[in-house]
């Protein structure tokens, strides 16, 4: 008599430690194997964009700095920039550099967690405290130049809220040249262990055409094997300035778009971005990082949608004025939001412990989908 | 490369009264208007002719244009007669490296839009969050259900402009 088999529907989350966040993934399994994947998000949905509509333009930045927490920087940058398209100002070159700093800063902090919490849920304890402990001296450079240590409130629209503090090109060098041997440890530790690459290579493979249709971007989409980086692409700031190379999934461990590839690329990427700031601090102006703050944003009627390169992807904002002084409509282009849909294509066919290597791998923040 | 201009005498052309109007001029971006109905077939051509090649989505954007005409009856409550929805689609080509913006307008009392799922799979999320915060029908979407709100929440869509919140959900307070 042949057993009679039945699907089992399991919930992961809200509650799980790696599902980075509040976020419940209803598996479908048959046996151990993943049938489906629905994911279920909106536990930290607060509505910032019907947030925005009753605010001013520079009052909605502190609430950009709360959707991606790990990259608040990254989140003002693109909104800065938006508002300022939509007024048509320049801002002067120094704030520009400023921003490109921060942003790389900003960049490493985040791959540090992402790398560091991956670990963890692999079962990696150390590579997590190493990397918090460089990310703490990032956040303590954050912390001199505006008070904040995770929001800032510092990109403002037409320039920055202070100028740099005196120690601050100095220090942030001693910090890339204390940080460039660490990029080495980490790989030794993490990346080329054998546990870790037997957990990750060959586990969740994203094929290229298939990243492009669900909309992937950044990091992930690097790792499927195409040099697509809106910093070159879609150049925006003073990013076509410095001189960095791309890193792209090569399938070194196992399949191009595998998990361990999408982790691989966010520790090339640090040093990509290491290599940016040393160049910004290189060339960084003098100027009034002040003078080009409007009194009054009023801009005036029209829509735009600008996109930045944040570390998760593209985040764009979709802004739509109709000449007062509040936003009539804020579109938010979450790049965590997108990214997430492709769980369940990911997830199909793999083991339960699977869904983990590869939730940690799209590297998402649940401030930045629930919005 | 092509411009918004360009693309719009092309599809004029192929899809006549589907593509039905070029708003340029509007500061910083130019849109086509598409008839909700045909969008699919438009989109579908965008994306699969070779010389558009529109492979990537980047967004998709209720948009609520507060036009419907507001009365104010004798007790004092507030009330909106008709209006319109936007929805708007933001489109590139990551090999050709152009990009266009498409727009479609529908009719608050029939909100109505044919979904573009099966073109772009990343259109999935973005629609069902449209229906979620202006209440956008998608026709034809796999799983139009809420996202980001409760799937139990009764009180309306909250990003239209005359949503107002309730006073309570599943017995607690909501106004804080």
């Amino acid at each position: 008599m042949p057993l009679k088999t039945e699907e089992m529907v399991l919930n992961m989350g809200p509650q799980h430690p790696s599902t980075h966040g509040v976020l419940r993934l209803e598996l479908q399994l048959e046996g151990e194997i993943i049938k489906a994947v629905k994911p279920h998000i909106g536990y930290l949905h607060r509505c910032f964009e019907k947030h925005t509509e009753v605010m001013t333009y520079p009052q909605v930045i502190p609430y950009v700095d709360r959707m991606d927490y790990l990259a608040s920087m990254y989140n003002e940058f693109g909104y800065a920039i938006a508002v300022e398209k939509l007024l048509g100002i320049e801002v002067p070159e120094r704030v520009d550099f400023i921003r490109v700093i921060m942003g790389e800063l900003q960049r490493i902090a985040s791959h540090l967690v992402a790398i560091g919490t991956y670990g963890a849920d692999l079962g990696a304890f150390t590579p997590f405290l190493f990397a918090f402990r460089d990310r703490e001296k990032i956040l303590s450079l954050f912390e001199m130049t505006c008070g904040g240590r995770l929001l800032y409130n510092y990109i403002w629209v037409g320039g920055v809220s202070h100028d740099l503090h005196p120690d601050f090109v100095r220090l942030t060098r001693e910090f890339i040249s204390y940080f460039r041997p660490n990029i080495k440890e980490m790989n030794e530790l993490l990346s080329f262990n054998k546990i870790f690459v037997e957990r990750t290579a060959n586990v969740g493979i994203l094929p290229l055409d298939t990243a492009i249709n669900f909309g992937i971007s950044g990091p992930n989409l690097r790792a499927s094997g195409i040099k697509w980086d809106l910093r070159r692409d879609d150049p925006y700031s003073v990013y076509n300035r410095f001189d960095f190379e791309i890193p792209i999934g090569d399938g070194r461990m196992g399949t191009v778009g595998d998990c361990w590839d999408r982790y691989f690329i966010r520790i090339l990427e640090m040093e990509e971005s290491l290599k940016i700031i040393e160049q910004a601090l290189d060339q960084l102006p003098e100027g009034d990082v002040t003078s080009a703050i409007p009194k009054r944003i009023k801009p005036p009627v029209g829509q735009v949608y600008t996109r930045v390169e944040n570390p998760r992807g593209e985040l764009g904002y979709f802004i739509i004025s109709n000449g007062s002084l509040n936003p009539f409509r804020v579109k938010v282009r979450a790049p965590s939001f997108v990214n997430l849909g492709i769980m369940d294509e990911l997830c199909r066919g793999h083991m339960i412990a699977d869904v983990i290597a590869i939730l940690g791998s799209i590297d998402i923040v649940l401030g930045e989908i629930d919005r | 490369m092509k411009t918004t201009e360009d693309i719009f005498n092309i599809l004029k052309i192929k899809f006549a009264d589907a593509v039905i109007e070029l708003k340029a001029g509007v500061p910083t971006e130019d849109y086509i208007l598409i008839n909700p109905f045909e969008l699919d077939k438009v989109c579908t051509f965008l994306k699969n002719s070779d010389d558009y090649k529109f492979d990537n989505m980047m967004n998709l954007s209720g948009v609520d244009n507060a036009n419907g005409k507001k009365t104010t009856s004798e007790d004092g409550t507030h009330k909106t007669e008709g209006g319109t929805l936007s929805v708007f689609y933001h489109l590139e080509s990551i090999s050709l490296k152009h990009k266009i913006t498409l727009a479609v307008t529908v009719s608050i009392e029939k909100p109505e839009v044919t979904s573009v799922s099966e073109v772009w799979r990343s259109a999935d999320w973005h629609e069902r969050e449209a229906f979620d915060m202006f209440g956008i029908i998608f026709l034809n979407h796999p799983d139009l259900r809420r996202i980001l709100m409760p799937y139990d929440w009764e009180a309306g869509y909250p990003l239209r402009k005359d949503y107002e919140s309730p006073e309570f959900y599943q017995g607690m307070k909501v106004p804080y």
